[in-house]
């Protein structure tokens, strides 16, 4: 198999992400996990952002549906991963299944509107719970188990998580390339056009809704284990507004890009939380700088600087008709 | 069936107190060339769009293929075999001129909830999308981004996607807007090919070269009416169609009439 520079680059990020966290010591290793798991919930943003062209502001009402639902099953009693984390990526899917359902018989401005309105109104029953603690949240205790092996160890956790994040990357980049996923950038590209030749958008853009509502899920699910500890928080607005920041920042319509941003936000947050709590003071220009200096994000400088400034050809042209088209096109669908 | 592949019955529609379609009633016959014309803000827009199912009309039916359509939408209507090229420019821009096609031939499979197989290796697909690319003659352009094209070819882009949904009717809204001499040429000459494999079309144009050199029958839209209707040469000689003409383009209209007379 000949490998490109794409690939290359893509095996030496997933060498690090092997060997590097262990040798930092434990904080790192969690630190990694949570990259990862947030790098998830990013990618199943950009799903949406990147190759659908919905800008949804409740992802991270879906991720907590995942947390709650893991935490109250272990809980209950039921650590097998295999049982409990399907069946947070379950609740995830039916939950953006009703909110799907409604909110995409609006578009642009108004989809973002009243997907935010869902995420609040997910956000204020989970405060309502108060056998599970209500506004403070409730403390899960342990993690999930995989039957044979206990994930207490965070190194073991860290890399179930690690073999979860490639394998959710690997099944949506046959996704994004399969005949589904034609008819997903078509919309994205064109709807009307997309409608014109025969495809009615609604049912494509509920499905994908669903598919990213459910990796979202095992993501909250993960992130329920990670911590041990599921609040409402885990469903605010704030969390689904840095989702988009982690995917802008990485480079939305890529599907490494996320987790790139996911990384580097949290490193970001991580760095200038030590030194004072305004830190989105600084993050803010940061972002608007990566708009203005790097128009493909992280992802997209990492693959130019490496092929010796070749450009990717995006487009410039002016469509009028593909107004609501939020992503710059690009190439079909990169990794 | 009807002789009819398209019926329109007394379609109207009005925008506050402007009545851009009023009492609308036309046929299209199965495998004619059925031109619309009208001046600038006559309602063919507004007419098309109510044929694709964009805009919902006030009262009046569609039929097509002997079906109401009335109440469809665009997906549904496309699926049923009337497809249509766009007055503006659509495309995918993303996608590279064989993959334009190769969507369009995807959308005459029952559904494409599959997941698995890349697309870009189905042949199913693939295959026509190269060959129609070939007979509206850019296939060399083949693996190019669309963004990266011309509009000339992403006329003829069009022209190659309304074809791959294997329509039974091809609603063309002004195929020739905004070409170049050359460009004019080699459309027209498309779409001259397009009829002689008995295609049924309407065809919605300003180029009244074209539509005299192709339409078997012409209907001309005036302040939302049909006028008239009928052949190239009663259409010629319908003293309404002068007048409307007149009024708003003298010199086009007269000179496309002088030269084909």
């Amino acid at each position: 198999m000949k490998l490109g520079r794409r690939e290359l680059l893509l095996l030496i990020l997933l060498a690090i992400a092997v060997v590097l966290p262990p040798r930092l010591g434990i904080y790192y290793v969690r630190f990694a996990t949570q990259i990862a798991i947030y790098g998830m919930a990013a990618l199943s943003v950009d799903l949406l952002l990147g190759y659908t062209g919905l800008i949804t502001f409740g992802q991270a009402a879906i991720f907590g549906v995942g947390a709650y639902a893991a935490g109250m099953l272990i809980v209950s009693g039921f650590t097998n991963a295999f049982i409990a984390w399907p069946l947070a990526i379950l609740a995830s899917m039916l939950a953006t299944l009703v909110i799907g359902a409604l909110s995409l018989r609006t578009r642009g401005f108004q989809f973002i509107m009243v997907t935010l309105a869902f995420a609040q109104m997910l956000y204020y029953f989970a405060q309502s719970l108060r056998n599970w603690g209500g506004d403070d949240g409730f403390s899960t205790r342990r993690r999930n188990d995989l039957g044979f092996l206990s994930l207490e160890n965070h190194e073991t956790f860290y890399y179930v998580v690690l073999v979860l994040l490639v394998l959710v990357c690997w099944l949506t980049f046959r996704l994004v390339r399969s005949e589904f996923g034609m008819v997903i950038l078509g919309i994205r590209d064109n709807e009307r056009r997309a409608a014109a030749i025969g495809f009615p958008p609604y049912p494509y853009k509920l499905a994908i809704f669903v598919i990213a509502g459910g990796i979202a899920g095992l993501a909250g699910a993960l992130m329920a284990n990670h911590a041990k500890f599921v609040s409402p928080s885990v469903l605010s607005w704030q969390l689904s507004g840095e989702l988009l920041a982690m995917v802008i920042l990485g480079s939305a319509n890529s599907l490494i890009g996320p987790i790139l941003g996911a990384a580097f936000f949290l490193a970001f947050r991580d760095m200038l939380s030590d030194y004072t709590e305004h830190w989105m003071l600084f993050f803010g220009p940061l972002l608007v700088a990566r708009v203005l200096l790097m128009r493909n994000g992280i992802w997209g400088t990492l693959i130019r600087a490496t092929s010796g400034g070749e450009t990717p050809r995006e487009p410039k042209v002016d469509f009028p008709e593909t107004g609501e088209r939020v992503a710059a096109a690009k190439p079909e669908a990169g990794v | 069936m009807s002789e009819f592949l398209l019926e329109i019955e007394g379609l109207r529609k009005a925008f506050g107190a402007l009545v851009a379609t009023n009492n609308v009633t036309l046929n299209v016959r199965v495998g004619e060339t059925h031109a619309l014309i009208g001046p600038n803000g006559a309602g063919k827009t507004t007419l098309v769009g109510q044929l694709t199912g964009e805009i919902t009309p006030d009262a009046g039916r569609i039929r097509f293929a002997g079906r109401d359509i009335t109440g469809l939408t665009t997906a549904e209507r496309a699926r049923l075999g009337l497809a249509r090229s766009f007055q503006i420019t659509s495309i995918f821009p993303s996608f590279s001129a064989e993959g334009n096609v190769a969507l369009a031939v995807q959308a005459t499979e029952p559904h494409s909830f599959r997941f698995w197989h890349p697309a870009e290796q189905i042949q199913r697909l693939r295959e026509p999308a190269r060959k129609l690319l070939a007979d509206v003659g850019i296939a060399p352009l083949a693996q190019r981004t669309a963004a990266a094209m011309s509009h000339g070819q992403h006329r003829q882009l069009e022209i190659a996607m309304a074809l791959a949904t294997r329509p039974s009717m091809l609603l063309l809204d002004e195929p020739m807007a905004g070409l170049g001499t050359e460009e004019s040429r080699a459309m027209s000459a498309l779409l001259g090919g397009i009829k002689g494999r008995r295609h049924t079309i309407l065809l919605v144009e300003h180029d009244m070269d074209v539509v005299f050199q192709l339409a078997d029958r012409i209907s001309v839209l005036v302040g939302g009416r049909v006028v008239a209707s009928g052949s190239p040469d009663e259409i010629r000689n319908h003293s309404e169609v002068r007048i409307a003409y007149l009024g708003e383009d003298e010199d086009e209209f007269a000179g496309a009439l002088n030269a084909q007379g």
